[in-house]
């Protein structure tokens, strides 16, 4: 009997939530074989048995574990089920392994991995999420694409008439409620969840948190973007958001404004020569704080392309410890959500935190007349025990510079006045 | 205020598709035909008389060739062409009266005479005797079908050189009947004419015969059907065809560029079939045509014109029943506000030839030219026991499918039933399945359709068990 316990993930974690098995208890697994996934406060990881056998469970699901603590036990003398069976029906497919490798001495050993990357296989046939005839004609008169149904009566993946017509049922379905409801639901807090508001309480508790106010004319950068969108998405596969105008335009002023960088750690305060740009990534199970490492040495495609893969890995819950740890300074985008003003907690041990808004058009006096701009408040939170007023609002100043004359953002300054030496 | 909400014009497979469709969905629909008869080229003088005709000398060529290796005997056989002829119309009529009832029972108002617009909500139908009503409409759809292709350098004279209408309904088997082309008509009808006696020769531009289909279903005919004693002069460009009494002399050049002359009794051109717009007055709704005489659709099957749909024989793709009949229905859900969807790489193309050939999906050309990575499995029908025992062992299962992924991406059949087993590759397709997913599916022994199996297994694994 082999026990599987909790490994220790990262330095960090003591405890982890058991969120799933993947088998079933009294299986029969495989060497290797993802038995249990297990949810740490910022990523989740599938547990892979060590040792082929028969499990038996110990923890529930759902049960909190610390480092160490047993999950389940595998029974390794235990006989492998219908052994005989399994290994006649995957006859042809051993015969090729055999062929191609060294006579089939460790036939059965040689045949598990295989059965598993066929598994994988078919899951991720090139077929996934084809829709039958009958399903594509209900999901365009439905308007679902293809892609965001859950495929699950179909052979690999494939769309059916069912999984069409229930697809188009459920968004039609989606808002409608039950009238008078006085139901309650309690759900456990998942460890991020608990993770990020343990953060923000001590965030708020132990700085001295206060917020700056600007406001960004975009009518520059709009024009870039529209002027070289095109040619910047054929020409690096990405396209030319404001995410890399504002990184951009941070690291300058950071560099100019070095407390806004720094950490206070013990008595010291800590200045970084280099801007990690921690971004605010909203994923279906809460947020998360990846970051770009080195942003004030990227390109403006450099910083795009990065904050695109951070953003899908978000999504897909595939960010590394390494990802969303260190950072010196954050930028949260509650624009995208419709936010038109916010004041945003800082994300610690950093001092400050850029909050991006809504672009709205609106009507600005501009020279004695009134004339129609797109405007963007911007916030900066910042930590008041290293950062001073002055500095604060001189950074955001800053920021407000570099964006409505961007050329100033080539060389740091206005190139002409660079070039009278002014 | 409209009479309709929907004019149909042309009664072939794509139009009385489109009539009921519409009237299914709860339109207000008229037809309108040019002849007294319902059912287009297709029922009158295409697929079906085409296929009456067949199987009639089919059954002939049998009991003269086949049955004596069965085991039958047969004394003083005969045929009398006259009656096949007359089946064949019999055959034509029911379908006639079908479509007719349909059209009844839908209670879609039918026009006969000639329909042409007046403008694009009014059409005009001139009937034989010359008389002219107007009805208006919302909605037009034009399925006016096409005509067979003249050579400039060639007179049809309709009795001695003739299209494949005329061959059809002929009084007597020609002597020798000189086909100028090879494609699926040409050999059809050449096909019920060797099989009745008469000696056949088809002149063929190209080097090969049914050249839209894969290389291989078309080398395998050729091979098949010259055995079975039709000539081919492939290669040859004919220049001219001339009458004197009962002789047709045909002129055409070979490949070196020497004269040759070929001397029949019959001449019967088939180098395929142009759109037909003949009297719609196209101008009066401001509709285009190509430089084909196709009129111009856009991927809903609508006309420059909005409101006025064109689908079959009339707009671009393959002239085939079946595709006509899926754009039928497809512009009528689109008139009705649905969103139905054609896959025009998923219509199967058939030539009814024994042994018959059906295609559907890429060729190996094609794959080629995309430079796309495939395999093949190749499977032939004399290995299976259902074949040596009817004795149909010409031909073959061709699967290709994706080297990467094994999707099935085409697959072409020569053999027995062909046009029947074809459907299983239409599936196939249409499902993305891939050679392994057919092989793992049981095919009922003994049938043709495990020679399907069998390709697709070579394809997967290179492991078929009958081979
Ligand atoms: C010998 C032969 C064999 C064939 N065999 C096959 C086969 O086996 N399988 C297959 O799939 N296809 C076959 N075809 C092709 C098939 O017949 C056509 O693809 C099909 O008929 C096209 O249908 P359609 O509705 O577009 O037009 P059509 O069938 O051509 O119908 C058009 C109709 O519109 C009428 N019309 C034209 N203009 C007007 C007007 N102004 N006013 C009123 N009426 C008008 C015509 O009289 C005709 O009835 C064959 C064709 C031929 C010639």
């Amino acid at each position: 009997m082999t026990e599987l316990k909790v490994p220790s993930v990262a330095e960090s974690i003591t405890e982890v939530t058991l969120s799933k098995y993947l088998v079933k208890d009294g299986d029969y697994v495989q060497l290797d074989q993802p038995i249990c996934e297990l949810e740490t406060d910022k990523a989740s990881q599938e547990i892979p048995a060590t040792i082929a056998g028969v499990v038996k469970f110990v923890a529930k699901e759902g049960e909190d574990l610390k480092v160490g603590a047993v999950i389940c036990n595998i029974d390794e003398s235990a006989k492998k089920p219908e052994e005989t069976k399994a290994a006649e029906v995957k006859e042809p497919k051993v015969e090729k392994k055999a062929e191609v490798k060294k006579p089939a001495e460790t036939k059965p050993v040689e045949e598990q991995p295989k059965t598993e990357e066929k598994k994988e296989e078919t899951k991720q046939s090139y077929a996934a999420n084809t829709p039958s005839p009958a399903a594509k004609k209900i999901l365009d008169e439905g308007n679902v694409a293809a892609k965001d149904v859950k495929a699950t009566t179909g052979v690999s993946g494939r769309i059916t008439k069912e999984d069409a017509i229930n697809a188009v049922r459920a968004k039609a379905n989606m808002p409608q409620k039950e009238a008078f409801s006085r139901n309650e639901r309690m759900e456990k807090m998942s460890r991020l969840r608990k993770t990020i508001s343990e953060r923000l309480v001590y965030s708020k508790n132990s700085t001295a948190m206060l917020t700056t106010f600007n406001e960004v004319d975009m009518t520059a950068i709009n024009a870039i973007r529209a002027k070289y969108g095109d040619t910047f998405k054929k020409k690096y596969e990405v396209n030319l958001g404001m995410m890399s105008f504002f990184a951009k335009a941070c690291c300058l002023a950071l560099e100019k404004f070095a407390s806004v960088n720094a950490y206070i750690d013990e008595g010291n305060i800590v200045y970084h020569d280099y801007c990690d740009i921690s971004i605010a990534v909203s994923t279906p199970k809460g947020l998360v704080v990846p970051v770009i490492r080195n942003a004030e040495s990227l390109s403006l495609a450099g910083i795009e392309k990065k904050v695109k893969e951070l953003a899908i890995k978000g999504r897909d819950g595939l960010l590394t410890m390494d990802e969303m740890t260190g950072g010196t300074f954050t930028i949260s985008n509650g624009g995208v959500f419709g936010s038109l003003m916010s004041t945003p907690i800082i994300n610690p041990p950093q001092s400050a935190i850029l909050g991006m808004h809504k672009v709205q058009d609106r009507a600005m006096v501009i020279d004695g007349k009134v004339e129609v701009r797109p405007m963007m408040y911007v916030a900066l939170s910042y930590d008041h025990r290293i950062i001073d007023g002055k500095e604060s609002v001189s950074f955001l100043v800053a920021v407000k510079d570099f964006l409505e004359n961007p050329h100033k953002m080539l060389l740091g300054a206005d190139p002409v006045e660079l070039l009278i030496e002014l | 205020m409209s009479n309709y909400n929907v004019v149909v014009i042309g009664s072939g497979p794509g139009g009385y598709v489109a009539a009921i469709r519409c009237a299914q969905l709860g339109m207000k629909v008229a037809i309108v035909e040019k002849y007294s008869v319902l059912g287009g080229t297709c029922t009158n003088v295409g697929c079906i008389p085409s296929k009456a005709l067949l199987d009639s000398s089919e059954h002939y060529h049998n009991a003269e060739s086949v049955f004596a290796g069965h085991g039958i005997g047969t004394t003083r056989l005969s045929f009398d062409f006259g009656k096949m002829i007359a089946r064949k119309a019999g055959v034509v009529k029911s379908n006639n009266d079908g479509i007719a009832y349909l059209m009844k029972k839908n209670k879609i108002d039918v026009y006969t005479g000639l329909g042409s617009f007046v403008t694009k909500n009014k059409i005009a139908i001139t009937n034989d005797k010359g008389e002219k009503q107007e009805i208006e409409t919302e909605k037009v759809i034009i399925a006016t079908g096409s005509k067979p292709t003249k050579l400039p350098f060639i007179a049809v004279d309709k009795k001695r050189v003739i299209t494949s209408t005329e061959a059809l309904t002929l009084t007597e088997v020609p002597e020798h009947l000189i086909i100028i082309g090879g494609g699926v008509i040409g050999l059809e009808l050449g096909s019920v004419y060797k099989r009745l006696g008469a000696k056949v020769t088809v002149v063929e531009f190209l080097d090969k015969i049914v050249a839209t289909m894969d290389e291989d279903i078309s080398k395998e005919m050729l091979r098949i059907l010259r055995k079975d004693g039709i000539e081919f002069m492939l290669s040859h460009k004919v220049t001219g065809a001339v009458v004197q009494g009962n002789e047709v002399t045909v002129s055409a050049e070979n490949k070196n560029g020497e004269k040759v002359e070929v001397k029949g009794d019959y001449c019967l051109v088939a180098v395929g079939r142009v759109p037909y717009t003949d009297g719609l007055a196209l101008e009066n709704a401001n509709l285009k045509a190509d430089e084909k005489g196709r009129i111009n659709v856009d991927q809903y099957l609508e006309t420059n014109v909005p409101g006025i749909y064109a689908i079959g024989d009339v707009v671009r793709g393959a002239m085939l029943a079946h595709k006509a009949e899926e754009e039928g229905a497809f512009v009528a859900e689109t008139i009705a506000g649905q969103k139905p969807h054609i896959n025009y790489n998923m219509i199967p193309g058939v030539c009814y030839t024994w042994p018959e050939a059906a295609s559907v999906g890429a060729t190996e050309a094609d794959l080629k030219k995309n430079g796309t990575a495939y395999k093949t499995g190749k499977f032939p029908f004399r290995a299976l026991g259902r074949a040596r025992a009817s004795g149909d062992l010409d031909g073959f299962v061709k699967v290709l499918a994706s080297k990467e992924t094994d999707e099935i991406l085409g697959v072409h059949i020569v053999g027995a039933r062909a046009a029947d087993l074809i459907i299983e590759g239409v599936v196939a397709l249409e499902y993305r399945a891939s050679a392994e997913d057919i092989s793992r599916m049981s095919h009922p022994h003994p049938t043709y359709t495990e020679a399907f199996k069998e390709a697709c297994l070579i394809a997967t694994d290179n492991r078929a068990l009958n081979m």
